[in-house]
């Protein structure tokens, strides 16, 4: 008889709120051993990378406290610096982007079109994909058959590859990251779409509302909640861009389009700073720790207006 | 968040599915269509369906003919048979497969129950507790402990097709588990109690009663699980060490810094690396898209 009958009752709260009834044995055997792999695997890493940030370590060998020379040494580093600037604008420029393209497609989809389901299975497509591998077919696209259409039409910025130039080789970065993310975002405005009464927007072409006015008057407000979650998904997954450079410019041209991820693998693992690296990790950490605070303050105070 | 949680199954489809009882009603329907908003759409699709149709010529075509979009003058089938064997392609497609389907029914099988237990004792300060603390993971971003990682797995010998699908079924576990203890909540307990008055031990009543009834968040978390382990690039990346291990996406990644300049050979394994999920999809497609909606919704 191992199954305690009183399990399952809201006994009476113990002191903080908590409850006093005991809780079967096997109840902890599914939970801590969980926790203590999670632990190994995650948290002792991440305490590691701390620590390992005040050494001069290079991923081997013997190695010595410094303090916080690699932090200072971060803040003179115009690479790093670069690369922090560079990962922020394409952030904001993929979020942006992203959400307007999927709220656009997303109540297109929503709307009286024929073939409903077969263009909501096309538009997810890129969801399913290897962003890699589709990056590769990018970096052809970008590089082969598109400077031929610019030199076709006389567009000078484009008749050259986007991929080699210091000025343009954002563009092919975003645009995959676009590409690919709109699918997600576009299926949850979906999802948000569908808790919409549609006799709201009856009751609203009554009164005479435009499509344009029911939109901002009534889809968006709605669809509130689902527009926060977007932007902070999409924003997350921005930040950590990787596979997009790795595919397509490999940091280049002279380590122009090195997003903060791909620096510390490359500077980490294979450029022999792997103690500089760590460092610059939890220097990363903290930056989207307070981005993340002040996210949730901006929310937050939308919500309550 | 309340009113999303009322959607447990999206259904898209509301307005074209029902009977049809007879052609007026199918003729009204037409004529409510928004021919030009259907155009719009379908020009946009292009940006989807071109690159695709872009992939599959290219790696029909001779490396003199590749580069434009037009179809191919003579199908060369044989650069498929050759990318196949320079990527070795059945050793990859083997550990990916080996990867995704382990990682899938691990973490089912195991991220499911630990779900369980913090959902039903969260007003245990203990648990209460774990639920935080699992869930802190989802907001710790991966190249903080990517570096760390890479050195311990190397020093503990997983730098091999088991350390990865550790990796993924420890990673997911924030995730998933913030999606399934919503669900797990919203089951009534009157069935666990019957079970216990039975005499069924807390695993027993899992595994008979909890675990068939979170049938949609599991496949959910299936879906989103496989998704990610089959496509995934960086954690090969920096764990697998052994080339005889390397997934899809790997080998693509060794294979194109390698056999850069021709261009259809590199696009047949480019398809072929695409493929099968491609094929999944196809078949699969209204259940991975409900299944993946679930999960953002929740």
């Amino acid at each position: 008889m191992k199954g305690q009958n009183s399990d399952m009752k809201q006994s009476k709260p113990g002191k903080g709120g908590f409850s006093d009834r005991k809780v079967d044995r096997a109840f902890y055997w599914m939970a801590v051993p969980a926790a203590l792999i999670f632990t190994l695997f995650l948290y002792v890493p991440f305490i590691q990378g701390v620590a390992y940030s005040f050494t001069n370590s290079q991923g081997y060998g013997k190695f010595a406290w410094i303090g916080f020379k690699n932090y200072w040494a971060l803040f003179r580093d115009g690479r790093v610096g670069h690369a922090y600037i560079f990962t922020f604008l394409i952030a904001v420029v993929i979020t942006v982007l992203v959400n307007f393209i999927a709220l656009f497609i997303s109540v297109a989809l929503n709307g009286k079109i024929a073939f409903k389901k077969g263009f909501r299975a096309i538009y997810f497509i890129p969801y399913t994909l290897s962003v890699l591998v589709i990056g590769y077919v990018f970096k052809y696209i970008f590089m082969t058959p598109l400077p031929a259409l610019g030199q076709a039409l006389h567009i000078g910025w484009l008749s050259q590859s986007l991929l080699t130039s210091e000025r343009y080789a954002w563009i092919p970065i975003v645009f995959l990251s676009v590409w690919q993310a709109v699918a997600y975002s576009t299926l949850i405005y979906l999802a948000g779409l569908q808790t919409i009464d549609t006799e709201v927007y009856e009751a609203a072409a009554i009164d005479g509302a435009n499509a344009w006015q029911s939109f901002w008057k009534i889809t968006f407000p709605l669809i509130g909640a689902f527009f926060t979650i977007n932007l902070v998904l999409t924003l997350k997954n921005a930040f950590n861009t990787f596979d997009q450079v790795v595919a397509l410019t490999a940091g280049g041209p002279d380590s122009k389009t090195e997003t903060v991820t791909y620096l510390i693998y490359k500077g980490g693992l294979t450029g022999g700073e792997y103690a500089y690296q760590t460092a610059n990790a939890v220097m990363f950490f903290i930056v989207l720790a307070v981005i993340a605070f002040i996210q949730l303050g901006i929310s937050r105070r939308g919500e309550k207006v | 968040m309340s009113q999303t949680k009322q959607i447990g199954s999206p259904d898209m489809s509301r307005s074209s599915s029902g009977p049809l009882p007879h052609r007026s009603a199918f003729e009204i329907r037409l004529h409510n269509i928004n021919w030009w908003l259907t155009a719009v759409v379908a020009v946009l699709s292009l940006t989807i369906l071109v690159p695709l149709y872009f992939t599959v010529v290219t790696a029909l075509k001779t490396p003199a003919e590749a580069g434009t979009f037009s179809l191919p003058t003579s199908w060369q089938w044989h650069n498929f048979v050759d990318a196949w064997n320079k990527v070795n392609y059945p050793k990859a497609a083997l550990n990916s497969g080996i990867v995704t389907v382990c990682a899938v029914v691990i973490t089912l099988l195991t991220n499911t129950f630990v779900a369980y237990a913090v959902a039903r004792n969260m007003d245990k300060r203990f648990f209460r507790f774990l639920y935080y603390f699992f869930i802190a993971a989802m907001f710790v971003p991966f190249p903080v402990v990517m570096l760390p990682i890479a050195k311990q797995f190397g020093s503990w010998h997983m730098d091999n097709v088991i350390g990865l699908i550790l990796l993924y079924v420890v990673l997911g576990l924030g995730t998933n588990l913030f999606i399934a203890t919503g669900f797990i909540r919203s089951i009534p307990t009157a069935l666990e109690e019957a079970a216990r008055l039975d005499g069924a031990g807390t695993w027993r009543i899992f595994w008979t009663i909890i675990f068939p009834l979170m049938g949609p968040i599991n496949a959910t978390i299936a879906i989103t699980t496989a998704l990610w382990a089959w496509n995934d690039f960086l954690l090969p990346l920096i764990v697998l060490t052994d080339q005889s291990s390397q997934t899809i996406p790997l080998a693509q990644y060794v294979f194109s810094s390698q056999f850069a300049t021709n261009y259809p050979m590199a696009f047949s394994s480019y398809l072929m690396a695409l493929a099968p999920i491609l094929i999944v999809y196809l078949f699969a497609q209204k259940w991975v898209i409900s299944g993946v909606m679930r999960g953002a919704v929740k």
